[in-house]
């Protein structure tokens, strides 16, 4: 099967002053096409710096970091930002949406930027990444005038836009509460029922079980790399959810 | 990027803060605007100026009583020789290049006639100013050298001078008192319209020099000559040939100073349009600066906007902008900014230089040179000063713009 991430001892030390942080202290992590990986670790533990590193936001102290096979650490930073922009979709905790921006014209934003004449009609394409997450009707509201999960499906409209091979999620629903946040697994989920490669990182055990392999990091080492058993289908556990609501409805009303 | 893709995303990002894309760009529109109105208000005064000068008639030679003042001072009146008619009368016979010429006697005061008064200027010439000065009677005719000989008490009324006493009639033949003396009035001139310089040619009285020497102002002397050279081409040689005569006339010695100055048209323009360019430089240069202070509104507004939009410029590189791309958005952004603020300026102060030409004495010219630099000129202050914020911008690092808080 084909390596879409392949890590070789990366390092990140970051210095503040004359204290040393080391943050990551040797990961050598690979992740085939099609996997949905969770990584799960205490705060602190190195899950951003490493999903930042994957996802070519930041460079590495030392170690090697290969992309679909591609060596990363060569790179210029304009490379960096072609694979930014083709390669992978970004999900991040606060949305990072742009204000005063239409829904639609924040998921057209990585077209804008993409500079090797693929896309044909952004608008259009934007339009149907809209609609896979569920937002068809909701293209022109701006930020501001979205719940947190719909905020965070722009975010994941935008990921997806450009077609990317790998998405990266860090604590994608570290802002939202627990039904929004099992909504947004099975977006996951079925995304990656298509063939996309998803990584995430959480902190809930319960949600790592969406995945199928389960990352354990601590103190900026992999502790743990293992296979979900039992793992949990969102749809479901939605679907269960808002039965339950109804009940408690229901029940009320009695 | 696509140069298209470009231009959209600093448009929004403009369109988004409207009242402060303004605001930074009102310096801009203000330095525009001031140079074009400022040039344009010199170059008036100055047209103006020029206009009137070539209104005395091109052949025409001054001779002003004193030495040249260019030497800077100025000695004090009494100190030279006036002028008196003999030296008009000796410049008439003995001079060959000079085909007109007239003294001018200087006097003022009430005129009453048609049973209203009116104060203005009378001037005493000799019958052929009307020729050196190129004027034009409406009725009547000018006196003759026999009125002057006779010192007869007739005069030429000036057309406002005319139209404040007798209006809507024809004044000839008609008798005025001036300064309680009756005349007749036996002419009027052809109105020359508003000159900029205040005194006005229409609102004046012509009289026989002798009649005003002898009449009116009770003295020996009189304030200029003004003669007209036979030829423009020969102007040069009429100047030093009235030099000599008038040198003799005034019994200088050959070491002497010459106690009088003779100008010719020419002369008198330039220097006229001389000091006015200088004025009109310093003008511009005034709002020049204040075009440059626009620009350095314009680098601190980015300068501020690149640290608040740290976390878009963040985003932005997140999803695949390149450095290059968020350096040419912030720098469009400049420029659109500023070459909308020198369009917006260009527009406001032709509407202002309009207004000035329609609506006030000032008289402005919209300098097409001057407009076309001043549009240039704000699109580079862009371009300068939005640099520095620009590349600020551009090198940040996508991880530490989006940590920015
Ligand atoms: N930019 C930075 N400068 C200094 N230290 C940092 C920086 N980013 C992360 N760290 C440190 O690296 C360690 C790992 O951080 P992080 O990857 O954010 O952890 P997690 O996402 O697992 O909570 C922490 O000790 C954190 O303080
Ligand atoms: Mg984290």
């Amino acid at each position: 099967m084909k390596k879409v991430i392949e890590t070789i001892q990366l390092t990140k030390t970051f210095f503040l002053g004359d204290v040393k942080v080391h943050a990551l202290r040797g990961i050598n992590l690979t992740i085939y096409e099609g996997e949905f990986v969770a990584i799960m670790g205490s705060s602190g533990s190195g899950k951003s710096t490493l999903m930042n590193l994957l996802g070519c936001l930041d460079q590495p102290t030392s170690g090697e970091y290969y992309l679909n096979g591609v060596i990363t650490s060569k790179m210029t930073k304009n490379e960096y930002a072609n694979i930014r922009n083709q390669n992978i979709g970004f999900v991040f905790q606060g949305f990072n949406l742009l204000p005063r921006t239409s829904a639609l014209e924040n998921v057209e934003l990585p077209l804008l930027y993409d500079r090797h004449g693929r896309v044909k009609n952004p608008i259009q394409q934007a339009k149907d990444a809209l609609k896979k997450v569920g937002l068809a009707d909701r293209m022109d509201h701006e930020p501001n005038q979205l719940s947190g999960g719909q905020q965070q499906r722009v975010a994941i409209a935008r990921a997806l836009v450009n077609s990317p091979s790998l998405i990266l999620a860090d604590e994608p629903t570290g802002n939202l509460d627990s039904v929004t946040s099992v909504d947004v697994f099975s977006l996951f989920q079925e995304l990656n029922d298509n063939g996309i490669t998803i990584v995430i990182v959480t902190h809930e055990r319960e949600f790592a079980k969406y995945a199928r392999r389960i990352v354990e990091v601590k103190d900026g080492l992999i502790l743990d790399d293992y296979e979900v058993k039992n793992r949990l289908n969102a749809k479901e556990d939605m679907a269960r959810l808002k039965h339950d609501e109804s009940v408690v409805v229901v029940e009320e009303k009695s | 990027m696509k140069w298209k893709n470009l231009f959209k995303v600093a448009f929004k990002s403009l369109l988004k803060a409207r009242l402060r894309s303004l605001l930074t760009t009102l310096g801009i529109i203000i330095g525009v605007s001031a140079v074009i109105i400022m040039v344009a208000i010199g170059e008036g005064a100055q047209r103006e100026i020029e206009k009137q000068i070539n209104s005395l008639g091109s052949n025409l030679i001054v001779i002003f009583p004193g030495a040249s003042r260019t030497g800077g001072v100025s000695r004090g009146a009494g100190s030279f020789n006036r002028f008196t008619m003999d030296d008009v009368k000796k410049i008439e016979e003995e001079s060959l290049l000079i085909k007109a010429i007239s003294p001018i006697i200087r006097s003022g005061g009430q005129v009453i006639g048609g049973g209203t008064n009116w104060n203005t200027a009378i001037y005493g010439v000799s019958p052929s100013y009307l020729e050196i000065r190129d004027w034009e009677l409406e009725y009547g005719e000018i006196f003759t050298e026999r009125d002057e000989r006779a010192r007869s008490k007739v005069c030429v009324l000036g057309s406002e001078v005319a139209k404040n006493l007798f209006p809507n009639q024809n004044p000839v033949g008609e008798m005025v008192r001036i300064v309680n003396t009756p005349f007749k009035v036996i002419g009027v001139l052809k109105e020359k319209g508003q000159t900029a310089m205040g005194a006005s040619n229409d609102d004046l009285i012509l009289a026989p020099a002798s009649t005003v020497l002898y009449r009116l102002s009770g003295g020996r002397y009189i304030h200029f000559i003004y003669a007209s050279a036979a030829s423009i081409e020969r102007i040069a040689e009429a100047q030093e040939e009235l030099r000599q005569i008038m040198r003799e006339a005034h019994r200088l010695n050959p070491g002497d100073d010459d106690d009088f100055t003779i100008r010719n048209q020419t002369e008198i323009t330039e220097a006229a349009s001389e000091s006015s360019e200088v004025m009109t430089m310093l003008l511009g240069a005034v709002a020049a600066v204040s075009l440059i202070v626009g620009g350095i509104g314009i680098m601190n507004i980015m300068l501020v906007s690149v640290t608040e939009r740290t976390r878009e410029i963040g985003i932005r590189l997140s999803i695949g902008a390149r450095g290059s791309d968020i350096l040419i958005q912030f720098l469009l952004e400049a420029i659109v900014l500023s070459l909308l603020g020198g369009l917006l300026g260009i527009l406001i102060s032709i509407g202002t230089i309009y207004a000035l030409n329609e609506y006030s004495t000032l008289a402005a010219e919209l300098n097409l040179f001057v407009v076309a630099i001043a549009f240039v000129f704000s699109g580079f202050v862009g371009i300068f000063f939005g640099f520095y914020p620009a590349r600020k911008a551009s090198a940040l690092n996508p991880i530490d713009a989006l940590r920015y808080e």
